[in-house]
C-alpha cells in the first residue's frame, strides 16, 4: 500500500498559489526529502499530508483522508514541525505523561531510555531547556511513538552542527526501519544526502523534479572541466555551470560517464547543486514550458 | 475524574503493529489545563489567604463584640456573626468567575501563540476532546476548586473563632449554632453548579472568540457586546440588550434562590433553593443553547487553526 498517494492536490490562499496540482506517490519504507526555496509550498504540502489544512484534490495517507480524520490519523503518523513547537510551559515529566496518556503507540519507557542518554532533568520546563535539547526532547518523544509515518519540516533549523548530525544518527539507527516512511523537508540538504532514498523538488507549488537517489546517481554527473576542452564540454548541453576556483564545474544530465571522463575530473553532483542547476534553469523558472532543460544556459554564460 | 477510556481498534494495515493500550485523552487533556493555568488554584488561594489574614486580625478584640452581638437578639446576632463567612464565600465565588473568563479567553489563543497548536495537533486527541475538556474547566473544575477552597476557609475561620472564645473563657457554640456550616455547604454547591450553568453562555462565547481572533481577545469578546448596548440605546432609547445582559450575569440569583422579604440576600434555609424555578427558567436553556452553538463553533474552527 501506498504511505501517501495524492492526485491534483492544490491549495491556494486568496489569490496566492500553493500547490498547484501535485501528484504524489510514496510507498511505505521510503525516506523522501522535499527541497524547494521559501514559499515553494513545502510546508503547505506536509500541512495538507497531516490534516491541518484543507486541500482540493485527492489526497490519502495510510489510507485516510487527512483532513476529515487528523485525530485517527496521528495514531499513525508522527510530526516534528518547523521549529520548537513543544509548549514552553510543560515540564519534561508532564509531558511523558501526558503523551503516554493520549497515544495508543507510545512506549513511555523507550522515550525514557532515549532522554537518559541526554542532560535533560525530568522536573525541567521546556522553556528551561537550549534549543538544541528541546529538539532532543522532541524527537525522544517520537521515536517512542511507533509510527508508520514520520512527518519532519525543518526539523534542524537553529541547531548547531553536532545536534544536527546527531539528529539525523539517531533517527538512521534508532528509528528507522523498512517499514516506517519519513518525508522530510529541510534547507540543509548536504546533510540529508546520504539519508534519503528518494528526493523531489518543488517550486512555486509546482514538482519541477522527482527521482529515487539511485536514479539521481546514475542520472546526473558533474565534471569540473579542463580549460582548454570548455568548448567541447559546453556542447553536450550542460544544465549548469558555475566556476570553482577559476575553473568551471558543469552538471550534466544523463550523459554519458565516459566520454564526460575526457573533459576532465568527474564528481558526484551534491544535492545542492542539482538543486541551484534546476531553479536557475528557465524552463523551471517560466513554468509550464517543457523545454530541455539545459539549452541556453551555457550560451548565457 | 474518570472519563470513559477509549480503545484503539485494530489496526487494518498489514504487518503494522497493533497495540491495544487504553488511553484517556479527555483525563490527560483537562491535566494538560491544569498544568498551564496554575492561577485556576493560585489565584484564589491567595484571595483565601488575604481572607483569611484579614480575618485574624479582626478577631483582636472578638470576645467582647461576640459579647455585644449576643446582646442585640438572635436575628441580628446572627446576621453579624454570619457575615464574614459570607463575604469569603462571596469573593471567591467572584474570583472564580474572573479567573473561569480570563482561562476562557486565552484557552484557544494561547496555543496559537506560542505555536505549541502544532504539537498538540501532531497528537491523537481530536479537536472536540480539546476543546470539551477546555470548556469543562470553568464548568466544572473551578466550581468545585472553589468549592474546596471556600470550605476549607471558612473551617479554619471557625476553628480559629473558636480557638480564641474558649481561650478567653467563652463558650464557641454562639459560633456554631449561627453559622450552620453543613448547611451552608450544600447552598454553596447548589450555587457554584447555578451560577456556572447560567455562565455557559459567557465562557462559551469567549472560548470562540479565543479560538477566532489573533489579537486582543478581551476587546474582541466585550467590545462588540457594548457597542450593540449602546447602538440600541442611541438608536432606539431602550436598554432591552444592556437589561439581557444584567441577567446574564446575575440573573441566576433570583431563579435559583428564593430570599426572603427582609433579610437581603442572606440564604438561612435549604427551603430558600428553587431548583424546579431555576430548571424552568427561559433564560436557562437558551444561555446554554447559546453555550453549545459556541462550542460547536469553537469545535469546528479549531480545525482551521494554525499558529499565529
Amino acid at each position: 500500500m501506498a504511505c501517501i498517494e495524492a492526485r491534483s492536490l492544490r491549495k491556494t490562499f486568496g489569490t496566492t498559489v500553493a500547490l498547484d496540482g501535485i501528484d504524489l506517490h510514496v510507498e511505505e519504507g521510503r525516506i523522501l526529502g522535499i527541497i524547494g526555496p521559501n514559499g515553494a509550498g513545502k510546508t503547505t504540502a506536509l500541512n495538507a499530508i497531516l490534516g491541518l489544512t484543507s486541500y482540493e484534490g485527492e489526497l490519502k495517507v495510510l489510507g485516510r483522508d487527512p483532513w476529515k480524520a487528523r485525530d485517527e490519523l496521528m495514531r499513525d503518523v508522527s510530526f516534528i514541525a518547523d521549529v520548537a513547537v513543544l509548549p514552553r510551559w510543560i515540564r519534561v515529566s508532564q509531558l511523558l505523561d501526558y503523551v503516554a496518556g493520549v497515544h495508543p503507540r507510545f512506549d513511555r519507557t523507550k522515550a525514557e531510555g532515549f532522554l537518559a542518554k541526554t542532560t535533560i532533568k525530568r522536573t525541567k520546563r521546556v522553556r528551561e531547556l537550549s534549543k538544541g535539547m528541546v529538539t532532543q526532547l522532541h524527537l525522544a518523544l517520537v521515536m517512542a511513538i511507533d509510527a508508520r509515518l514520520l512527518v519532519l519540516d525543518e526539523p534542524t533549523l537553529g541547531l548547531d552542527i553536532l545536534f544536527r548530525k546527531q539528529f539525523y544518527d539517531s533517527l538512521l539507527n534508532d528509528y528507522f526501519d523498512r517499514s516506517r516512511t519519513i518525508v522530510v523537508t529541510t534547507h540543509q540538504v548536504e546533510e540529508v544526502q546520504d539519508v534519503l532514498t528518494d528526493l523531489m523538488f518543488i517550486d512555486r507549488g509546482r514538482i519541477v523534479l522527482e527521482c529515487s537517489m539511485e536514479e539521481f546517481e546514475s542520472r546526473y554527473v558533474e565534471i569540473m572541466v579542463n580549460p582548454e576542452q570548455l568548448a567541447a564540454a559546453r556542447a553536450l548541453n550542460p544544465m549548469h555551470e558555475r566556476p570553482v576556483f577559476g575553473r568551471s564545474v558543469l552538471l550534466f544530465d544523463r550523459v554519458d560517464r565516459d566520454q564526460l571522463a575526457s573533459l576532465g575530473d568527474v564528481r558526484r553532483p551534491s544535492i545542492a547543486d542539482l538543486f541551484v542547476a534546476v531553479m536557475s534553469s528557465p524552463s523551471s523558472r517560466s513554468r509550464g514550458t517543457p523545454a530541455p532543460q539545459a539549452d541556453q544556459i551555457g550560451a548565457a554564460k | 475524574m474518570n472519563m470513559p477510556s477509549n480503545t484503539v481498534p485494530e489496526s487494518a494495515g498489514v504487518g503494522a503493529p497493533s497495540y491495544k493500550v487504553a488511553t484517556r485523552p479527555f483525563y490527560w487533556s483537562v491535566w494538560r489545563e491544569l498544568w498551564e493555568n496554575r492561577s485556576i488554584y493560585i489565584a484564589p488561594l491567595i484571595v483565601a489567604g488575604v481572607e483569611l489574614f484579614g480575618f485574624l486580625v479582626s478577631t483582636v478584640g472578638l470576645p467582647e463584640r461576640r459579647r455585644d452581638v449576643l446582646l442585640l437578639g438572635p436575628a441580628k446576632a446572627r446576621a453579624a456573626i454570619e457575615v464574614p463567612y459570607d463575604i469569603v464565600a462571596v469573593m471567591l465565588i467572584l474570583t472564580s468567575f474572573v479567573i473561569g473568563l480570563f482561562y476562557c479567553l486565552d484557552a484557544l489563543h494561547g496555543e496559537r501563540r506560542e505555536r505549541s497548536i502544532l504539537f498538540w495537533k501532531s497528537l491523537p486527541v481530536s479537536d472536540r476532546t480539546t476543546v470539551i475538556s477546555k470548556t469543562g474547566i470553568p464548568l466544572l473544575v473551578i466550581p468545585l476548586v472553589t468549592f474546596a477552597i471556600i470550605v476549607a476557609t471558612q473551617l479554619v475561620m471557625m476553628l480559629w473563632t473558636s480557638v480564641v472564645l474558649v481561650a478567653h473563657g467563652m463558650s464557641p457554640s454562639s459560633t456554631w449554632i449561627n453559622v450552620p456550616l453543613l448547611q451552608q455547604f450544600v447552598v454553596l454547591l447548589y450555587g457554584l453548579a447555578a451560577i456556572a450553568l447560567w455562565h455557559a453562555p459567557i465562557y462559551g462565547w469567549a472560548l470562540l472568540i479565543s479560538g477566532w481572533v489573533r489579537r486582543a481577545t478581551f476587546l474582541w469578546a466585550v467590545l462588540p457586546v457594548i457597542a450593540i448596548a449602546v447602538f440600541e440605546r442611541i438608536t432606539f432609547n431602550t436598554s432591552h440588550f444592556a437589561a439581557l445582559l444584567k441577567d446574564r450575569l446575575v440573573g441566576f440569583a433570583p431563579n435559583a434562590f428564593a430570599f426572603g422579604p427582609h433579610r437581603g440576600v442572606t440564604i438561612d434555609s435549604l427551603v430558600q433553593l428553587t431548583p424546579g424555578r431555576y430548571l424552568s427558567a427561559p433564560g436557562l436553556w437558551l444561555g446554554l443553547i447559546f453555550a453549545a452553538v459556541c462550542i460547536a463553533a469553537a469545535i469546528r474552527l479549531r480545525r482551521y487553526r494554525g499558529p499565529l
